[in-house]
């Protein structure tokens, strides 16, 4: 493809807005991170004098005192149990969708996503009465399942698209070569269907991670309250002073396996596994 | 290695279409079968049941005398070449060929040993360790060859496995298919619509029609007395000709030519009135030029609109003018509409190459009448043997002629579903370029046709 100068200029500087759009607000908090608790407040957008000492007070005091870490732990454990089992229960389900000719196939479907649509906050009241009569309120189970709930539906969408796209003679060659129904699906289709894992996962361990909302009303200790929800009990040195830089280097901080997580599996996700596999 | 045996296997799918009707065949131990037909005709849907990936509606499956209708296909031992390859991309083809080995739980060292031979006999050692996706086409399937045979199976299953190749390794890769059938000796059933590969590959081949077997029998036999005008005209490259004829006394009209009416074709067409289908092989024409002169046959003059030379052969193409509602009238039933290539306005000759027409002639050709088949134009049902000259002499060909025109009756009224061939059933994927000749000839004929007129 060619594109004119003109073009070419016009799409850099639409690609400069986004992108400053997108990263300015980045920049901004790693800058506000950075700060002394005295000069967060002067307005520079790069930081007069830099200090790491936001980031060291969130770890102050070990694990039983740092306001961060159990967090921190609470938001690891519950995102990955939860994109774990999600990953699991969407393959299968989007395998059957895609594969099985079943009754009600399109209405499953459709009522993923219906489910996916539901705000969300008008079912954190009745889950809040719920969990407290079940035992689940401020406990791991009781946000990894309000957090199955909305990523399944996710899960599921991406991973049909992608088990539509394997093709179904590779499943027909396993079973003939001597597998079973299963042993084709997580010998063959699995692995082919890895990108697309991989994507789901990704997306999936975004939403739990990020999760504010269910994050802050069913949880009320650090026994199972994840980092965003922590990051609003921060407190300051005193009563008087807002703890700016400590929220601002926690944000960064939660941020930094997100981009991690994003940048090993992106390589897995663009590479076209499926290529070879029929005659192209 | 066993027998294959279809018992009235009906194949109906949830919509109520039947892609295979009351299919029975027996394939012998060790046997070559070719399944051929047009896109659509059931024929990968029987494969796709005797691999077990079907499910048998009606009728029984037996393989090496089980029956196996409810087996899974895992437990069937037989093993299939897709279309595709359907090569596991994220396998090696050292893995991708011991696959189904450890699946069997068979020792590593076993493995290896079985898949290094294959890959021996197959041209592949120097690729074991690379992934399907940087082989070449026929790299790519000889591993999906390799992947059957490491196996040792009672069966091979083969549905189009060299359509996707290119004209000349398809060419070089049939040699190879045949020769390794022949070596292993096992039961093979190979799902074609490629009547060259048909031909040339098969001991024995099964033509289907709309989910119906139309004719089995060993290739020159269905060349030579074809039950009906589909067999006949699918049959052979370039496919027969077929005009609307007549008889008139001694004289059977066709509609460049009036031919001699030999007393085969007076017998066939005694109880006929009206018209018949005559089909004339390409090769039933001459250059005039060319003909001894103590031959027996008729000269005409045709304008000819198209030479495709092939070198050792030559095909002259021209036009016939026929009343085109009689010829909708007459063929729909018998099936040679779904003949591609077989139209009744064209007729393709083959000449000598020595042959000097030049498109564009009005030019002077020569037709052997006597072995001209006649078919029934509603039923498309084969009147005679065409085998003028053995008539003549001997009595024992008339009663073959009866023998052959009454089994080949139990055909002309089950053709309802014609319309079908897409939806579910079809499990054919459409030709892409592959129409039937198109190994030995650059362009296919019924495109420069219509180009032509």
């Amino acid at each position: 493809m060619h594109h004119s100068a003109r073009e070419r200029t016009l799409w850099s500087i639409g690609l400069l807005i986004v992108l400053l759009f997108a990263l300015i607000p980045v920049i901004w908090i790693i800058s506000l991170s950075l700060k002394t608790p005295a000069t967060v407040t002067d307005k520079s957008f790069i930081p007069t004098e830099f200090s790491l000492e936001n980031y060291k007070g969130l770890f102050e005091g070990g694990i039983n005192d740092s306001p961060f870490i159990r967090p921190l732990i609470n938001s690891i454990v519950i995102a990955m149990i939860t994109t774990f089992i999600s990953i699991v229960l969407a393959s299968l389900a989007a395998y059957a969708i895609a594969r099985l000719r079943f009754p009600g196939r399109q209405l499953i479907l459709a009522g993923a996503l219906a489910v996916a649509m539901f705000p969300p906050i008008s079912t954190v009241g009745p889950l809040f009465d719920m969990w407290r009569t079940l035992g689940l309120y401020d406990t791991y189970p009781g946000l990894i399942i309000p957090y199955l709930t909305f990523s399944l539906p996710l899960a599921i969408y991406t991973l049909v698209a992608f088990f539509r796209e394997i093709p179904w003679d590779l499943e027909k060659a396993a079973q003939v070569d001597g597998a079973t129904q299963f042993q084709a699906f997580r010998k063959v289709i699995v692995p082919l269907a890895a990108p697309g894992m991989f994507t789901a996962a990704i997306l999936v361990f975004i939403f739990a991670w990020n999760d504010f909302l269910f994050a802050i009303s069913l949880t009320s200790s650090d026994a199972s309250r994840t980092v965003p929800a922590a990051l609003a009990f921060f407190t300051g040195d005193s009563q008087f002073t807002q703890p700016t830089g400590n929220i601002a280097a926690a944000a960064v901080l939660v941020t930094i396996p997100i981009i991690i997580f994003v940048l090993i599996f992106q390589r897995r996700i663009v590479a076209g596994l499926t290529s070879g596999a029929v005659k192209g | 290695m066993a027998d294959i045996v279809l018992d009235h296997v009906t194949k109906r799918f949830p919509d109520g279409y039947e892609a295979v009707k009351s299919m029975s065949l027996e394939i012998k131990d060790g046997e070559f079968m070719i399944l051929v037909g047009p896109s659509g005709c059931g024929k990968s849907t029987a494969l796709n049941m005797i691999a077990g990936l079907e499910d048998v509606t009606e009728g029984e499956l037996r393989i090496g005398g089980d029956v196996v209708n409810d087996r899974a296909p895992k437990d069937r031992d037989i093993a299939m070449i897709f279309q595709n390859y359907a090569l596991y991309p994220h396998m090696s083809v050292r893995e991708n060929m011991g696959f189904a080995l450890k699946l069997a739980k068979i020792d590593q060292k076993e493995i290896d040993k079985r898949v290094e031979d294959a890959a021996e006999t197959l041209d592949l050692s120097e690729h074991l360790e690379r992934r399907p996706a940087n082989l070449s086409g026929g790299q790519r399937q000889r591993v999906a060859m390799g992947r059957a045979i490491v196996r040792d199976p009672q069966a091979f299953l083969m549905d189009e496995p060299l359509s996707n190749l290119d004209a000349k390794l398809r060419v070089q890769m049939r040699t190879e298919v045949a020769e390794l059938q022949s070596r292993l000796g096992t039961t093979t059933v190979y799902v074609t619509h490629d009547q060259t590969e048909a031909m040339t590959l098969g001991d024995r081949v099964a033509v289907m029609r709309a989910g119906e077997i139309q004719q089995v029998g060993p290739p020159q036999e269905l060349y030579n007395e074809p039950k009906n005008l589909f067999v006949a005209g699918f049959i052979g490259s370039p496919a027969m000709n077929f005009v609307v004829a007549s008889a008139e006394g001694d004289t059977l009209k066709l509609p460049f030519v009036d031919a001699p009416l030999t007393d085969d074709m007076r017998e066939a067409i005694k109880d006929h009135d009206g018209s018949v289908l005559a089909g004339v092989r390409p090769g039933y024409f001459e250059d005039a030029a060319l003909v001894e002169d103590d031959k027996d046959g008729v000269p005409f003059k045709a304008k000819i609109k198209l030479i495709e030379s092939l070198g050792s052969e030559l095909f002259a193409h021209f036009a016939l003018e026929q009343d085109p509602n009689q010829i909708d009238k007459t063929t729909t039933e018998a099936g040679l509409d779904e003949l591609s290539g077989s139209s009744l306005d064209t007729i393709v000759a083959r000449l000598d190459p020595a042959s000097k027409i030049k498109r564009g002639d009005e030019a002077e050709l020569w037709l052997d009448p006597s072995k001209i088949l006649l078919f029934d134009p509603e039923s498309g049902k084969r009147l005679n043997t065409g085998n003028a000259d053995a008539n003549d002499d001997e009595n024992d060909d008339e009663n073959a002629d009866d023998g052959e025109t009454s089994s080949g009756s139990e055909r002309p009224d089950q053709s309802e579903d014609d319309s079908h061939g897409a939806g579910e059933a079809d499990t054919d994927t459409p030709s892409k370029g592959t129409d039937r000749g198109t190994d030995t000839k650059p362009e296919e004929p019924g495109g420069e046709r219509a180009d032509q007129t």
